[in-house]
């Protein structure tokens, strides 16, 4: 099984912690290309994301956008600070709701592990109150969608 | 340890995926009540409580204590803190995207292994 760990550091830090059944350079990739971004980096419950820019170079801009296909929406903008390709990415982030929240700096590591990948993501926020919002607001727009999806499978396995 | 504050974390979430329970935990964070208050409340017969106050003590959301004929609910040991509980629902937001990830690194290893064996 390929856990994921995803922890609170501190007051102001998130680390994140996952294995891939793939090498550095494919996981490295997939955060990076648009059409893979795309794929895999979901919003709540049934939203998509159509558009999704991420110039992958120093100083390169980021600009994810998610819908819920009936106007609703929200975005992250960013910009990258460097590249190690396939081992280390590092980039700030923040999110638009729709005032622009402070910045998320975040390293990205990718280490070999076998033939597989040790992805660490650790994430620091300037303080502990801008950690919580990022926290909270994770959990408004997906709480309401997940119990939506909780009450669902609780009723199928109740019957 | 990490484990089993997942297991429970899984039953409070269970527990908390139905609308009355929610209303019910909020109530017990103002005052304690019996299950006839609560079903009184909450516009319920007594079976239909009796039926929530379990799923939300086998989670350790509540605590029920018998004294002569009435139940009286409070909230219980395992009541969910506010930051674990946004850190849980956001670690369950990338566990779902990484579940996704897992298939698109998949794919990029199939292309992979394809492009080697031309080349070669």
């Amino acid at each position: 099984m390929n856990k994921l760990t995803l922890e609170a550091e501190g007051d102001r830090f998130v680390v994140v912690i996952r294995r891939f059944d793939a090498p550095p350079a494919a996981v490295y990739r997939a955060h990076l290309e648009p059409k893979l971004i795309q794929q895999w980096l979901l919003g709540p419950d049934g939203w998509s994301m159509p558009v999704c820019i991420n110039e992958a170079k120093p100083g390169g801009r980021i600009r994810y956008e998610w819908s819920d296909g009936k106007g609703g929406g929200f975005s992250l903008t960013g910009e990258v600070l460097e590249l190690e390709p396939p081992h280390r990415i590092v980039h700030v982030e923040r999110m638009h709701l729709p005032d622009p929240t402070p910045d998320n700096h975040i390293v990205t590591t990718f280490v070999a592990e076998g033939a597989g990948t040790l992805m660490t993501m650790r994430m620091t926020l300037p303080d502990a109150e801008t950690r919580k919002m990022m926290l909270s607001t994770g959990m408004e727009h997906g709480m309401e969608a997940s119990y939506v999806r909780l009450e669902r499978l609780s009723r199928q396995s109740g019957q | 340890m990490v484990q089993q504050v997942g297991a429970r974390l899984d039953a409070s979430f269970a527990a908390l995926s139905d609308a009355t329970r929610r209303g019910v935990l909020d109530q017990l964070g103002r005052a304690d009540a019996s299950i006839s208050d609560l079903a009184q409340k909450f516009n319920m017969t007594l079976t239909g409580m009796k039926k929530h106050v379990g799923v939300l003590e086998q989670a350790g959301l509540v605590s029920t204590e018998k004294v002569g004929r009435v139940r009286t609910c409070r909230l219980g040991p395992c009541r969910l803190d506010e930051e674990t509980a946004w850190i849980e629902r956001y670690r369950q937001l990338w566990a779902a995207r990484f579940n996704e990830l897992d298939t698109v690194v998949d794919e990029l290893k199939q292309e992979e292994k394809r492009n080697g064996r031309k080349r070669r």
